[in-house]
């Protein structure tokens, strides 16, 4: 773990229905808020996270999210794992090209949410799953 | 693995023998344990059906929950969760009336004497009494989901109203999260609606949806294009500047479907389409 880096308690959600994108953006909010992003940041990282869930829930096949409260010294902010264990991503380049898409989707919830947060890591291996951190700070 | 047929026949014997004070003791322990929230002639009715049921139950082969004769005791036990998470009550407190049944059977075995043998058939009693309150607790589970979900459809139709606005003009303020099957609903009201009203314009509000996501952004492409096909020029109305700013970033086109911050502004901008179209054909008409 980071040097001087504060974290508070990790919550949990499992992600196995569509009703659990709906409790994850809930409670991404919450934290959020008690984060005190402002209400850009707030709505930003809610829609990263609705995204980022999604993926893991039709192509990872359901896994969990974690999002802990962080403090780096300087600001507060919000940092989210979602984890799957699911088929992994073979092409990371291509899977986050704009409007890339295997589901019929716009193809922009990857490329996008890297755009909404601050920090975004995608450790990925084929056969074994998705992992993706997003933090994003407060300003 | 609950009762012998010794036992059964034992327990079919004291609860037959002794009816109506283990009826009335019981529905006197559950009515405790309710604090008065169900009446006395309710509880001793649901008591006495229940007590008939495992009679009839133990009386054929039913010494265990899913045997054939055990039926109508499994309806009379989905019946009782039903109505009790219907009425509010929890899971603990619909058990609890089944549970209630042992402490009756061993007052009442207590008082025939015989200590050893009554030790071994009241464990036994317990294990069968046990198999019946967790059943409540499934019931009650089943029951509750499904009352949940009977709201959540209620709330799809609530929620999701298609309103005049203006001669020509229907609006759908949007309210809350814009999932698939929500989606499927508006759209085809709206259509619906359309149709009806032979409506040339209509507003989709989103002041009341939170977030806007890529899902989101997809259905309301959809409603807008079946829109089109149908004749109908679609506005967007009630985009808050963080949902605009997070639209950007993600990287959503509406292309050429008018988007307005409010749906006053979206309303304006439609009667002045209107106002000019009428203008026109007066216009030409005068001609
Ligand atoms: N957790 C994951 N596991 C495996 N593959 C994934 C995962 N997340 C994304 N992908 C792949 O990356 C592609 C791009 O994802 P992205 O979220 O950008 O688009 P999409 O989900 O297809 O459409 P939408 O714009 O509705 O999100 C997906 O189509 C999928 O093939
Ligand atoms: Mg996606």
């Amino acid at each position: 773990m980071t040097a001087g880096l504060g974290l508070g308690r990790p919550q949990t959600q499992a992600i196995v229905g569509d009703e659990d994108v709906v409790r994850v953006r809930q409670l991404v909010r919450t934290v959020a808020v008690a984060a005190k992003l402002s209400l850009v940041d707030q709505t930003k990282l809610v829609t990263a996270a609705s995204e980022l869930a999604r993926n893991t829930l039709v192509y990872g096949g359901g896994g969990q999210v974690e999002v802990t409260t962080v403090d780096n010294g300087r600001r507060q902010g919000v940092r989210i794992v979602f984890t799957d264990s699911g088929p992994g991503i073979p092409d990371l380049e291509l899977a986050l090209t704009d409007g890339y898409t295997t589901g019929g989707g716009l193809g922009l919830g990857l490329s996008g949410a890297r755009r909404l947060v601050d920090e975004f890591d995608i450790q990925t291996a084929v056969g074994q799953g998705t992992r993706i951190t997003v933090t994003k700070w407060s300003r | 693995m609950a009762l012998d047929a010794a036992q059964g026949s034992r327990l079919a014997g004291l609860l037959g023998d002794h009816a109506e004070q283990i009826v009335k003791r019981w529905a006197d322990s559950v009515a405790v344990s309710l604090r008065g929230r169900l009446s006395q002639a309710e509880l001793q009715s649901q008591v006495r059906e229940l007590h008939r049921a495992l009679l009839v139950a133990l009386e054929g082969d039913g010494r265990e929950l899913h045997a054939e004769s055990a039926g109508e005791l499994r309806a009379v036990l989905s019946e009782l969760s039903r109505s009790r998470a219907r009425r509010g009550f929890t899971a603990t407190e619909t058990a609890v009336s089944v549970f209630a049944l042992k402490d009756i059977v061993l007052e009442t075995m207590s008082a025939g004497g015989g200590a050893e043998q009554n030790l071994r058939d009241f464990v036994a009693y317990s294990a069968l009494i046990d198999q019946l309150g967790l059943f409540t607790f499934e019931s009650y589970a089943k029951a509750r989901e499904e009352l949940i979900a009977d709201q959540a459809e209620q709330l799809l139709e609530l929620s999701t109203p298609v309103v005049k606005l203006w001669e020509g003009v229907v609006a759908v303020p949007l309210v809350g999260t814009l999932d698939s099957a929500r989606a499927q609903v508006v759209m085809e009201r709206l259509l619906q609606t359309l149709v009806d009203t032979g409506s040339p314009y209509a507003i989709i509000d989103i002041t009341g949806v939170p977030a806007v996501d890529t899902q989101v952004a997809q259905h309301i492409l959809k409603t807008v294009v079946a829109a089109r096909l149908m004749g109908a020029d679609c506005i967007i109305s009630g985009i808050r500047p963080q949902i605009a700013q997070t639209i950007v970033a993600l990287g959503i086109e509406f292309g050429d479907i008018a988007t307005k911050a409010s749906l006053a502004d979206a309303l304006r901008h439609v009667l002045k389409l209107t106002g000019v179209d009428a203008a026109r054909r007066n216009a030409r008409r005068e001609s």
